[in-house]
């Protein structure tokens, strides 16, 4: 058991240091302007009609209030960290008095649902493919897999995501391209209301899934011809294991480690892509949202999903790594 | 000579190394030929808005009266430089980091790396996003190449001071300490020429990288819209509602284009990579025999 808190306790260091690291780039970045941002906010609310002065001064107060402006530079950084501990960003301008923190929580679980299910798919189906594809080298089919994978690989998210939508939505509109489910949608009957989201997630899911799986593919294929020239495997070749066993409890086996590490590395990536791929198909999650919110100048909604982005990404990073010495036990003794 | 000789070969011996090159090099010819543009990039209304492909104008012409060719030429040498920008400043500190971090190990080593994690872990664009919503009117083509390049370092420096580490154990290095080098020497003179390779390779995946970033915030709107850049043709393209309006060849063509630069980049990193690490090239050479 001694290992296994060794490696919990480095692990929530590093989750510390992510943490830290994360809220002090959002406040330097958010108190590094050289506009002022309240004297901004202001010359766009009286930009039509007279104000007078004293509403002007009023506003002025509050927003420094809201922009967490108030006080010396020390007392900011606190009363900043207090907000972010507290999980409280204040009202959003943009949908007054809704506080931004519900607004979030509505967004949520559609960018959690089409996060989970795509980057799970994304990731089995990849390493899967990729390992046959290493185990059994001569096969066409997985070599032209290979081929396509890595055409679509280095192409980013956002483009794949706009073709998908230029295809299936103007040239064979067949799924629905827009939105997380339809408008008229009955809530009430909840084996509908599941199918109905479901069929509006395909191309979003579909969009993060091209963008996605070549990576996996291609590390899994290295890994395991590398596996493969190993002598465990060759003796075992030879001892007459079958093939299929050989594959999963042999090579797979040891190959997966890395790729779950991977995994952790790249899940800051693969929310970014989900982000943009909300955008483009209007998907209601925490992307849209962010969108929306910096169209619409609302700073508190902007920096709290800023912040809950660095929260909830580091939080997942944690849980892949708590649950790695499952998978490999040999990290506890390290 | 002897790199020149290796490019040869590998153009004549690796078919993805010759693809991406050919790729690579179109892009940056039509980057090259933004010199000799009959408009300005900048000019609206020089042409006939809305005209289809055609001889006159090969990619047609936009519904802000520009030519989508010559409007092309100037994106993408602006994109493409954007990416060579982040790459340059990139590498420079994941090089620092990397080769002082696998060298001096310890608790060097320890800070370095996690601060590297850290950045590795960080979802990048609500920060892009969010500073570009403080910036505004000020975010230029190169504050925001600068901060890129500030956030991107970090896959690269735990490959380099991966290689770093196992070059510390190397007689050259035990030599070099016992005849009084200090670390920066010893980093830059003995280990440098040896990560260079895999620097280079990197560099591509990093201009590919950054490019992606490049072109996402500026579709969304989220960069200096007055430079042209491949993302800000299909964010005017998108204001003008380009694709409702049948006007495809707006967004067609700066996505086409910059698809290609994708592939040909990617496709010289991994035949250069394959090139570093002989075991690769080993088992390539079984497989076909």
């Amino acid at each position: 058991m001694k290992p296994y808190l060794t490696y919990l306790s480095k692990r929530l260091l590093q989750f510390a240091v992510v943490v830290f690291v994360g809220i002090n780039i959002a406040y330097v970045v958010t108190h590094s302007t050289p506009i002022n941002p309240v004297e901004q906010t202001i010359s766009a609310a009286t930009a039509y009609g007279s104000t007078s002065p004293e509403a002007i001064e009023m506003m002025r107060r509050s927003l420094s209030e809201l922009y967490g402006l108030e006080g010396s530079p020390w007392q900011q950084y606190l009363s900043f960290w207090q907000r972010v501990l507290v999980g409280d960003f204040g009202p959003s301008l943009s949908a007054f008095p809704t506080p931004v923190s519900e607004l979030i929580l509505r967004a949520l679980p559609w960018t959690v649902g089409l996060l989970l299910v795509s980057t799970l798919l994304t990731w089995f189906l990849g390493n899967l493919l990729g390992g046959l594809a290493g185990y059994y080298r001569e096969n066409r089919v997985l070599r032209a897999f290979g081929v396509v994978t890595a055409g679509l690989h280095p192409v980013p998210y956002y483009v794949v995501a706009f073709v998908m939508l230029l295809a299936f939505g103007y040239l064979w509109p067949i799924l629905p391209i827009s939105g997380g489910a339809s408008m008229a949608a009955d809530r009430t009957d909840v084996v509908g209301f599941a199918l109905d989201v479901v069929i509006h997630s395909i191309l979003p899911v579909l969009s993060l899934m091209a963008a996605g799986i070549g990576g996996w593919f291609m590390g899994m294929r290295s890994l395991v011809s590398n596996i493969v020239t190993e002598d465990y495997v060759t003796y075992a070749e030879l001892a007459g294991v079958r093939r299929g066993k050989i594959l999963r409890h042999y090579v797979m086996r040891n190959a997966i480690g890395p790729q779950v590490t991977g995994l952790a590395l790249q899940l800051g990536a693969i929310f970014n892509g989900a982000i943009i791929t909300e955008q483009v198909f209007g998907y209601p999650g925490i992307g849209s949202l962010l969108i929306s919110a910096v169209h619409a100048g609302d700073y508190s909604l902007v920096l709290g999903i800023t912040t809950i982005s660095i929260l909830g990404v580091s939080t997942m990073v944690l849980l892949i790594d708590l649950l790695y010495p499952l998978i490999d036990p040999r990290v506890e003794a390290a | 000579m002897n790199t020149l000789k290796v490019l040869r070969d590998l153009f004549y011996y690796n078919k993805e190394f010759a693809t991406g090159l050919l790729l690579v090099l179109i892009v940056v010819a039509v980057a090259a030929s933004s010199f000799f543009s009959p408009y300005p990039p900048l000019d609206v209304y020089v042409v006939p808005p809305d005209l289809p492909p055609s001889w006159q104008h090969p990619f047609g012409t936009t519904s802000r009266g520009q030519d989508v060719f010559w409007q092309l030429t100037f994106a993408i040498r602006n994109t493409l430089l954007f990416g060579i920008v982040v790459a340059v400043i990139s590498r420079v500190i994941s090089l620092c980091v990397g080769l002082v971090s696998g060298y001096r190990g310890g608790w060097v080593d320890r800070v370095l790396m996690s601060l590297n994690d850290t950045f590795v872990v960080i979802p990048l664009f609500p920060i892009l996003v969010l500073f570009y919503f403080i910036m505004r009117d000020q975010m230029t083509w190169g504050l925001l190449a600068l901060i890129v390049a500030l956030l991107g370092w970090a896959y690269d420096a735990r490959l380099i001071r991966s290689i770093a580490m196992s070059l510390r154990t190397r007689e050259f290095t035990r030599q070099a300490v016992f005849s009084g080098m200090g670390t920066g020497r010893i980093v830059w003179q003995e280990h440098l020429p040896f990560v260079l390779p895999i620097v280079f390779s990197t560099t591509l995946n990093n201009i590919n990288w950054s490019i992606g970033i490049e072109v996402t915030l500026s579709v969304l709107g989220f960069t200096d819209i007055n430079t042209p850049t491949i993302g800000g043709m299909i964010y005017w393209a998108n204001q003008h509602t380009a694709l409702v309006s049948g006007i495809w060849w707006w967004v067609a063509f700066p996505i086409a284009l910059v698809v290609l630069l994708f592939i040909g980049l990617f496709l010289l990193a991994i035949s250069m990579n394959e090139y570093i690490d002989p075991r690769s090239r080993l088992s390539r050479l079984g497989g076909q025999a």
